[in-house]
């Protein structure tokens, strides 16, 4: 069967099982969007391509399953670097495809021409610039199995416009050998011995403590780590990326670790005698000055990634492998477990005396972000997906939101890219249609990248955002409140300036506003019965809150400051 | 932690802790910059770095790249390489385990007085005379990086048009006694 290569490629991705493309086309990728016309895979027409690589992996994070975005070449290609470098930071599956100007053109500075695979390079798992037609379905199934394999991530394929042009006959690689990857050896069975030694650490320990990372999320390790948890009783923290790999509702979970991290999660890290690490990374927002942090604690670092092992911390026993096999290996090696009985009332008191703590709503005063978001997820079916942005209102979601199921938090960890969470959700919601999707988002967050809601609408996917709008870049705000003396430098915005109101209703979803309570509740049960089209609330909040706990940027762990209402006399 | 040095190219300082990389890869376009933006992201040194193909059927390429091993642990680099889905295989070897090889090829100026003086420091490093005309000899030696170290000190003295060394290309010892330079 002949096909141009365009046919190929489309061919290729249904091949794979793709259902949707996040993209915007333009003059190289133009070959491409002809065969997609009298495709079965849904195209979703985004307002800028950073939107597209966004909820591209919004829609992986939801799902599990890699997320697709398609752009032209030159500025289509560099709006969609942030997303991969975004997806790269977080261990995304993406595969995103772009244009390229024809093969005889590249290197002349053509018409939207840009090196795309020279600039992701560092921020890509893999890139392919695609040279040939006939290698478009090798390509293809190469992509998606280096994205979805080992430790995740995005890949990149460059197709010039000639290669798409092109005839070539159609075929498609049967096994892995097809795919010519002589390099690339992503899994590894789990080593028995380490697990022994692991165990035998355990056995030891006087002050476990699981710290999970998104790994275990990757690796669909929940249920095997609740196991594993239960039976042994150790205490568990989840970092940012691993909210919701472990009830937040359940006893042995301590919260999130790291600069706005649980007192008691982050106490426990600092205390611990065994960090038992599954798919973290001693990331430098958990760990706090590296030289202060967790210093009496040996550690098991467990990973898909062996780069990872002696990266920041040095492990005792490094065991590479998938999580969940790591986990059933060690539930199974684990026969002892120290008396751990001390650990817990230790942790108990810290638990009691200083969780989780904000400032009471008064009635009359400005809206508490904290309050606002308890009040969203009261009125949550259990299985709502929460996206957010980057900054305060991001680590207000992932405190004051229970997170009990696996995929129901979206956010930018590694990257921290203000304005991810509108498109995440758009592209959560696309996964999952049947699921209630709430952006918790800043005013800053949500100007970067709103206009995609024109996409939301335009396509129907009807997602609900909860603008916390204190009328500052809050966490730079906190930041000079607390380190520069009050010196606010550039964090202003203005409440009213856009009015977001009007400008979700220009986009034709449903504004909302509360400046109290009693609106807020109004506004979200309105909300809530809105399922046609997306819907804006514009919640007025006080600019003063900040957020607590929070390690200082250069302070151990042990510095952390608690809520000022339950510092000491 | 100290914070590396960015890779600002090969370096010509002298050997500190140096590790040989010898690097199978794809023969594919773009690989050697991956491994380059791989060591200048990462804050890890090259000492100097030689690229050939490794089999007839151009398929792979071996690259032996010396590294650094004081700008970051050598398991952290041969971890963040392996990674490339372009590296096939790296085998390292420490100094004392390694056969190494490098070639320099120099150009002098010489006259009257210094041509003997040259043709003798090239018969004392067992170097060989590959090019001459009435004012300059070529020459070229393919020894242990410490005799071309040797030959370059002593050419020093002369007036040198050029001179270029390849890089270290490097085989496991197959014993363990001191082999013959």
């Amino acid at each position: 069967m002949q096909l141009t290569g365009a046919q190929a490629l489309i061919k290729s991705l249904e091949q794979m099982g793709v259902d949707t493309i996040f993209g915007l086309p333009g003059g190289a990728i133009l070959p491409v969007y002809d065969p997609l016309i009298d495709s079965s895979i849904r195209h979703i027409l985004v307002r800028h391509e950073q939107g597209a690589g966004h909820m591209a992996e919004g829609y992986a994070m939801a799902t599990g399953r890699p997320g697709v975005a398609m752009v032209t070449s030159g500025p289509g290609a560099t709006n969609i670097v942030t997303p991969i470098a975004n997806a790269h930071m977080d261990s995304t599956p993406l595969v995103v495809i772009t244009g390229q100007v024809p093969t005889a053109n590249i290197g002349t500075d053509a018409f939207q021409e840009c090196d795309i695979t020279g600039i992701t390079m560092g921020i890509t798992k893999h890139n392919f610039l695609v040279t040939s037609a006939q290698e478009i379905p090798r390509v293809v199934a190469a992509a998606f199995y280096i994205a979805t394999t080992g430790r995740p991530g995005p890949v990149l394929i460059d197709v010039p416009k000639d290669v798409t042009q092109a005839m070539m006959e159609w075929w498609w690689p049967e096994t892995i050998e097809d795919l010519d990857l002589p390099g690339y050896h992503p899994e590894s069975e789990v080593d028995a011995s380490l697990i022994e030694a692991a165990a035998s650490l355990i056995a030891a320990a006087e002050r476990p403590l699981l710290y999970v990372g998104g790994g275990v999320l990757k690796s669909r390790a929940s249920a095997e780590l609740l196991a594993f948890a239960e039976r042994t009783n150790i205490p568990v923290v989840t970092t940012l990326m691993a909210r919701g790999a472990f009830p937040d509702s359940h006893r042995l979970h301590l919260g999130m670790p790291g600069m706005h991290g649980m007192y008691a999660a982050v106490t426990a890290m600092q205390q611990s005698d065994l960090l038992i690490t599954l798919g973290a990374r001693f990331d430098d927002r958990v760990t706090g000055r590296l030289d202060g942090f967790a210093p009496h604690a040996k550690i098991i670092h467990a990973d898909i990634d062996a780069a990872e092992f002696n990266k920041i911390r040095q492990a005792d026993v490094a065991i590479r492998g998938q999580i969940k096999d790591t986990l059933i290996a060690l539930d199974a090696a684990t026969k002892h477990i120290g008396d751990i009985a001390p650990w817990w009332q230790t942790i108990d008191a810290w638990r009691d005396e200083f969780p989780l703590a904000y400032d009471p709503q008064d009635p009359a005063a400005q809206l508490r972000p904290q309050a606002i978001i308890e009040a969203i997820a009261a009125r949550s079916k259990p299985g709502t997906i929460v996206t957010s942005g980057v900054g305060q209102h991001q680590m207000w979601a992932a405190q004051h939101w229970q997170y009990e199921i696996p995929g129901t938090w979206i956010n930018s960890g590694g990257a921290g890219t203000m304005g991810f969470g509108v498109p995440a959700a758009i592209g959560a919601k696309v996964g999952h249609p049947d699921r209630t999707v709430w952006c918790i988002d800043g005013d800053g967050c949500f100007q970067m990248t709103a206009q995609e809601l024109v996409t939301a609408r335009a396509e129907g996917i009807p997602i609900k955002v909860a603008i916390l709008n204190n009328a500052y870049l809050g966490m730079v705000r906190q930041w000079q409140e607390m380190f520069y003396e009050e010196r606010y430098s550039e964090v202003y915005l203005s409440p009213d300036l856009p009015d977001y109101v009007k400008w979700a209703e220009s986009m034709g979803c449903v504004g909302l506003r509360a400046r109290t309570m009693e609106e807020a509740i109004a506004a979200i049960d309105l909300a809530n019965t809105i399922n046609d089209v997306p819907v804006v609330i514009d919640f007025r909040t006080d600019a003063s809150e900040k957020v607590f706990p929070m390690v200082p940027s250069g302070a151990t762990n042990d510095d952390i400051l608690v809520h000022p209402s339950q510092r000491g006399a | 932690m100290a914070v590396p040095e960015p890779f600002t190219g090969v370096t010509s300082s002298s050997p500190v802790r140096h590790h040989i990389l010898s690097v199978l890869v794809e023969n594919k376009a773009g690989v050697l910059a991956r491994i380059a933006g791989l060591f200048a992201r990462r804050g890890f040194n090259i000492y100097s770095l030689a690229v050939a193909p490794a089999d007839d059927s151009q398929r792979f390429s071996r690259i032996t790249i010396v590294v650094d091993a004081e700008s970051a642990p050598l398991d952290q680099i041969r971890g963040q390489l392996n990674k490339l889905i372009n590296v096939v295989e790296i085998k390292d070897l420490a100094p004392r385990e390694a056969l190494e090889r490098e070639l320099l090829l120099a150009t002098v100026e010489v006259d009257d007085e210094t041509r003997q003086a040259v043709l003798d420091a090239v018969a004392q490093a067992n170097a060989a005379i590959v090019d001459v005309n009435d004012t300059s000899v070529t020459l070229m030696l393919a020894g242990t990086p410490a005799a071309c170290d040797a030959l370059e000190r002593q050419l020093e003295a002369f007036a040198q048009i050029e001179l270029h060394r390849t890089g270290r290309v490097a085989l496991p010892r197959l014993s363990s006694e001191p082999t013959r330079n």
